[in-house]
């Protein structure tokens, strides 16, 4: 037991679960958790808006693989922060978001919990939705133990935000605290280890498959399954697909790799998921936008579904052996059950198949033209960038053209806002994750408009010393919708035009950061290289046609072996 | 018909502020319907039981018993099997009661149904009355000739028939 205040105490409970760093902006209902800082080994990084704070505590946990921790005050703080949770709700991203509250008791009564106080917002019912869990703390006692259990469940199981909220009174209050607690928490037990049984009919399913192809998702990259992934792969012979989180969980360049199914997916992997007659599909939960017309999905295999969360099994497929556990675990296990199954080794016909269908269908198998265009840009970045570079991307035309042409070579190496589809959340993850990559470079692939919703944390980068690399596919409107306008609409704009401000090379400037401007592709390169070397962040414009589409592209309603339109 | 016949769901969860805001909340946010709720603590320490009665198919009964298992503060979720359960619930309802040939019909039918009356006035009846939902449904229909003031239903509550229980074990 040590005499502390609450604040002090919140601090050293985020020490003790080794947090480095944090993002957030303060207020007045976290005065007295800042008062602390100065003393505290946690590196803050003051961000321009807590949506960035948030967006930045997920890049930083999808890279490394730990919790992102952001923190805002009370009312507007927190429920800008709102964007950010949803965000990491959505793609099951370990974050803990600890929001300032007015005092839950005090002599002020008029400036207590459920009076309106100023700045106050009901920041637990508003994430309710959109967390895993949240806590309001009463007392500074029982900070350590609520601290623990956030990060527990934060951490574990299907991995996602949890919400701290702080009324100022625990903050202040002294107490006698104790940090030795453990949790108990019966209600969050989350299955790991698969069920032997559906293990071995797996197994048998796979063993006795022609034509098996594997579907991997986030869950993939979340449970650090990628070797076992290939393992399974190479001993089947089957090609793996991904989902779009899943991108990065095979090398790209791999042979038995796919590429990403679904809307904007890659037309060899829409395709083969139809031929496939056992679909092997981990950590991954048949979004709309992957599946497409779920009639017509996959609709001659037969399927086997491991994923960690149980929810997600038969919610929005029929599977016909589940697998409840962690990726990795069941990978492990489904290897070594295939290694005694199969006495022989898998038939090459099925390989050759999609050796053929790669070579016949597969987007990057063309070379680029030197023009402007996305595909010739994203394939030079490729080539310019290590192996482990780390890239994210804003939402929209810029996202599925990484998707389609950027090849992930690594897992967390590929970050992007997949089911909540932010636009914004591309830049200010880059700065979090430079933050726990420091060493590698960070690529935000990014739209001018989807750069115009955070672009203020260039102040974050700048002073903060964190740089990146912003690289704007500029063309001056909001692309995607602009295509669907073109393409559904009778090519009639509606307030898609974003006209060409600002000058984002003068914007650079502005905030101390370094702007480039390119016209051509071998620009481009300079100023990448130029970029890679230099200790500022830099945003290098490239401006392209307004006209450019994404292709292929399933029509909305279409199954996605419907894919129309060139790539 | 047979599978959007109503299901009842019992979940066991932490007696502490919010909860049933979080319960509420996912069905709502997930499209389900609830046709009643009710809930109360039980002998185990800092437990209550929610008795949920839903209106869905077998699928949506599922993944209501899936996301409800998800949520932390849900300690346990079991599916009540109709055959296997005994299921009650209370209703207050206050009649109108012009005259005194009203008043001692309504008395009757209330013995019938097994009910008692609980406030008189001299123009009123009180009446509560327990047992399952028809029935409670059948007396109502009776009432309405006389005219009902006013009715409070609880909603259905349930347990399992014979030695086996929900519980948390300690």
């Amino acid at each position: 037991m040590t005499r502390m205040s609450g604040a002090k105490a919140l601090l050293k409970s985020l020490e003790n679960q080794n947090v480095e760093v944090m993002f957030g902006i303060l207020g007045g209902a976290l005065l007295p958790i800042y008062d602390h800082f100065c003393n505290s080994k946690i590196r803050h990084i003051l961000c321009r808006h807590e949506q960035g704070a948030a967006h930045a505590a997920e890049g930083y946990a999808r890279v490394s693989g730990k919790a992102g921790v952001c923190m805002a005050t009370s009312g507007p703080g927190a429920t800008n922060l709102v964007t950010g949770i949803a965000n990491a709700y959505m793609d099951s991203s370990p974050i803990i978001a600890l929001t300032g509250q007015v005092p839950s008791s005090g002599t002020n009564t008029s400036y207590i919990i459920g009076r309106d106080a100023f700045q106050e917002a009901d920041i637990i019912g508003i994430t309710t939705p959109i967390t895993k869990h949240n806590f309001q703390l009463h007392t500074a006692k029982e900070i350590p133990k609520i601290v623990k259990t956030a990060f527990h469940i934060a951490t574990t199981g299907r991995p996602g935000p949890v919400v701290i909220d702080m009324p100022k009174n625990a903050q202040t209050e002294i107490a006698d605290i104790d940090f030795s607690n453990g949790i108990q928490i019966r209600g969050y037990k989350p299955t790991s280890n698969p069920h032997p049984l559906q293990i071995r009919k797996a197994a048998e399913l796979l063993a006795e498959s022609e034509k098996p192809v594997i579907l991997a998702g986030g869950g993939v990259i979340t449970s650090n399954a990628s070797a076992e992934l290939l393992q399974v792969a190479e001993l089947l012979l089957a090609p793996v697909a991904t989902s779009f989180m899943g991108k990065g969980s095979i090398p790209e360049i791999h042979p038995l790799s796919l590429g990403s199914i679904g809307m904007h997916g890659n037309p060899v992997a829409n395709k083969l998921l139809g031929e496939a007659d056992v679909l092997l599909a981990v950590g991954t939960r048949f979004s709309d936008r992957a599946t497409g017309k779920l009639d017509s999905f996959c609709k001659s295999s037969k399927k086997i579904h491991i994923d960690i969360d149980t929810a997600e099994i038969g919610k929005n497929i029929d599977v016909d052996i589940p697998i409840v556990a962690d990726a990795q675990k069941a990978l492990k296990e489904l290897y070594e059950r295939l290694v005694k199954l199969l006495k022989k080794k898998k038939s090459s016909t099925w390989a050759k198949h999609v050796k053929e269908a790669k070579k016949q269908l597969n987007p990057l198998s063309k070379t680029g033209s030197k023009d402007l265009k996305p595909k010739a840009l994203l394939q030079e970045l490729r080539r310019l960038l290590p192996k482990n570079a780390i890239v994210t991307t804003e939402v929209g035309q810029n996202q599925m053209w990484a998707a389609l042409y950027f090849n992930a070579l690594k897992p967390r190496t590929f970050i992007s806002s997949g089911g909540l589809g932010t636009m914004g959340f591309g830049f200010p993850a880059s700065i979090g994750a430079k933050v726990a990559c420091p060493d590698r470079p960070v690529v935000d692939i990014a739209g001018d408009g989807s750069f115009r919703m955070t672009e203020q944390e260039l102040a974050t980068s700048v002073t903060e010393d964190i740089p990146v690399i912003v690289f704007v596919l500029n063309n001056s409107v909001l692309g995607m919708v602009a295509q669907w306008q073109r393409m559904f609409f009778k090519g009639r704009y509606s307030h898609v035009k974003l006209g060409k401000i600002p000058d984002f090379v003068k914007l650079a400037d502005a905030y101390g950061a370094q702007g480039l401007r390119v016209e051509s592709v071998s620009e481009f390169s300079k100023a990448v290289k130029k970029a890679l070397k230099s200790d500022v962040t830099t945003v290098i414009d490239v401006p392209i046609s307004l006209e450019e589409n994404v292709a292929p592209m399933v029509p909305p309603g279409c199954g996605i072996d419907e894919q129309v339109g060139d790539y | 018909m047979e599978n959007r016949k109503i299901k009842v769901i019992a979940a066991l969860v932490e007696n502490k502020p919010g909860v049933l805001h979080s319960v509420a909340n996912m069905f709502r946010r997930r499209g389900f319907n609830i046709e009643s709720i009710t809930v109360g603590r039980i002998e185990q320490e800092e437990l209550s039981r929610m008795t949920i009665t839903v209106n869905g198919d077998e699928k949506t009964l599922e993944q209501v018993v899936k996301q409800l298992s998800k949520l932390i503060d849900v300690v346990k979720v079991s599916r009540l099997e109709p055959e296997n359960i005994v299921t009650r619930e209370l209703a207050l309802i206050k009649v109108n009661i012009p005259d005194n040939k009203s008043r001692s019909d309504v008395i009757n039918c209330v013995e019938v149904f097994r009910g008692r009356v609980v406030d008189v006035s001299p123009e009123s009846l009180t009446m509560e009355i327990t047992g399952t939902s028809d029935k409670i449904d059948a007396f109502l229909n009776l009432m309405r000739t006389y005219g009902i003031m006013e009715l409070a239903r609880t909603g259905l509550t349930a347990l399992t028939r014979g030695v086996s229980s929900i519980r948390v074990d300690e």
